[in-house]
């Protein structure tokens, strides 16, 4: 039972990584015993499991998830929303207000119109059927402030990093609240528009440089670094001032 | 030909551009060309320089084209009115539409179209620069853009066209052996499956000379496929170098 790489090492769609008795896992497929990946990515065996982490992919929905999207449309008794991912989702009105809606007498618009940004989790998703969304837990709901940034889905867990320990020390240095939409999307809030910036240009480079090693002090000492930045160019501005 | 050329093949068996008999022509591809789009590649096979862009999976736009089993694709094929010596319309020929049928045939079979059911994947071939054999060097460059937008798949799709010559089957046609020359065989194979998705056949050809023109063209592919993994590994391997 042979494999033909690495760990951690590069493969591109129809490498051959695995013959005989393995499981397949994510961004790979079987045919006669031998197991190829599908998509770019590195490869990972785990005991008899063979998975490709994938360097660039969509979003495909998944019960539970929460997502960031954007209302796209207005319809009768409900909204589309773009959750970026192959499919559009339904959120319904009759789950957003909390009473007995009647579409003749509620304007949905008033609601939620046209490009407002939710927070929602996804209730209902099948092959068959597009996904269905729900907002009605804490949490969850219209977005008013922050910033939205969009990265690869696959990138999320290294965004999270081990136990959290990436997202938290991000949290903690910038001092902002961020929420992370299974789909890719990422939604900063901070106090000042500085802080919020510096967190987005910490998961840009997450993204870019989420497969090399040692990323996690890497990005602290970035962000550091920024903030003496900040502050000595704070400084400047206070002596001129006086 | 507005003068007639009298060998394709001089007497040491060198052609026009001094390439051997089964010789490609220089090639050079470069993965994520484009930022607006999901994937994207842009390939330089000789004097060919090709652009391709996917867009998707995203749902399908008119909805009754949506099919309830597997996504679809739509693939089109274009030459810039500045591709050719002479201006060529930039409205779609006879020639492009077919191109496009036939280039979305032979990667269909390589993506998993039925993971992903009432969505569609757009792909755009742009020719800026055609000197002969575009529809193999658009497979290659498309296969590459779709691996580029992440979309699952059995193998990258690499594909070239042999054909005869002043009576010599010859690797990679450019224009001038295309148009001088007796038949041209495109071929695009998915080398790790062994599998190919390719196959046609322009002029007279003898069965003997027909199997060794595919096998010829079959191994052109192998090579192209190599540089295919190259170009895709080196996107990431270079972001990896850069910080260790």
């Amino acid at each position: 039972m042979p494999t033909f790489f690495e760990r951690r090492q590069l493969v591109t769609p129809g490498d051959l990584i695995a013959e005989g008795e393995y499981i397949v896992g994510e961004n790979a497929y079987k045919e006669d015993n031998k197991i190829y990946a599908s998509r770019v990515g590195l490869v990972e065996y785990e005991n008899k499991r063979v998975n490709v982490v994938a360097l660039k992919a969509f979003y495909i929905p998944k019960v539970g998830d929460t997502v960031i999207g954007t209302v796209i449309e207005v319809g009768f008794n409900g909204w589309m929303v773009n959750i970026h991912s192959p499919y559009l989702a339904i959120l319904r009105a009759s789950d957003v207000l909390s009473r007995p809606f009647k579409p003749q007498i509620d304007d949905l618009s008033e609601v939620l119109n046209v490009g407002d940004l939710v927070i929602a989790k996804i209730v209902a998703y099948d092959r068959a059927h597009d996904p269905q969304l729900t907002v009605g837990e804490p949490g969850l709901g219209k977005i008013t402030r922050g910033q939205v940034i969009k990265i690869t889905p696959t990138k999320i867990p290294r965004l999270i990093g081990r136990k959290g320990s990436m997202i938290s020390m991000i949290k903690q240095e910038t001092g902002c609240h961020i929420i992370i939409g299974h789909n890719g999307i990422v939604l900063i809030t901070g106090k000042r528009l500085e802080d919020e910036q510096l967190a987005m240009m910490a998961i840009h480079k997450i993204e870019k440089e989420s497969h090399t090693t040692g990323l996690t002090d890497r990005i602290a000492q970035l962000i550091k670094k920024e903030k003496e930045k900040a502050k000595q160019k704070e400084e400047i501005k206070s002596e001129s001032k006086t | 030909m507005s003068q007639k050329l009298e060998k394709l093949i001089d007497k040491k068996g060198l052609r026009l551009d001094g390439r051997k008999l089964d010789e490609l022509r220089s090639i050079k591809i470069e993965v994520g060309a484009l930022s607006n789009a999901d994937g994207s590649a842009y390939i330089q096979q000789g004097k060919n320089k090709i652009l391709a862009a996917v867009y998707g999976p995203k749902e399908l736009h008119p909805k009754h084209l949506a099919l309830p089993d597997r996504m679809v694709l739509r693939c089109r094929y274009h030459m810039a009115p500045f591709s050719v010596q002479e201006r060529k319309s930039p409205a779609p020929s006879r020639r492009e539409i077919e191109i496009s049928k036939v280039i979305r045939e032979a990667l269909e079979p390589s993506i998993f179209i039925e993971y992903y059911p009432r969505t569609s994947i757009d792909l755009f071939i742009e020719v800026l620069q055609a000197d002969g054999g575009t529809r193999c060097a658009s497979i290659t460059a498309a296969s590459l853009a779709l691996a580029d937008a992440g979309i699952p798949m059995r193998d990258l799709v690499a594909s070239c066209a042999a054909g005869k010559v002043d009576d010599t089957i010859v690797l990679d046609l450019m224009d001038t052996e295309d148009k001088v020359g007796t038949a041209d065989v495109p071929v695009a194979l998915m080398p790790n499956l062994n599998a190919i998705t390719l196959l046609q056949m322009d002029g007279i050809l003898t069965l003997e000379e027909f199997e060794k023109a595919v096998n010829l063209a079959l191994e052109g592919c192998r090579k192209i496929y190599t540089m295919q993994k190259e170009t895709l590994k080196a996107k990431y391997i270079g972001v990896k170098e850069v910080e260790e």
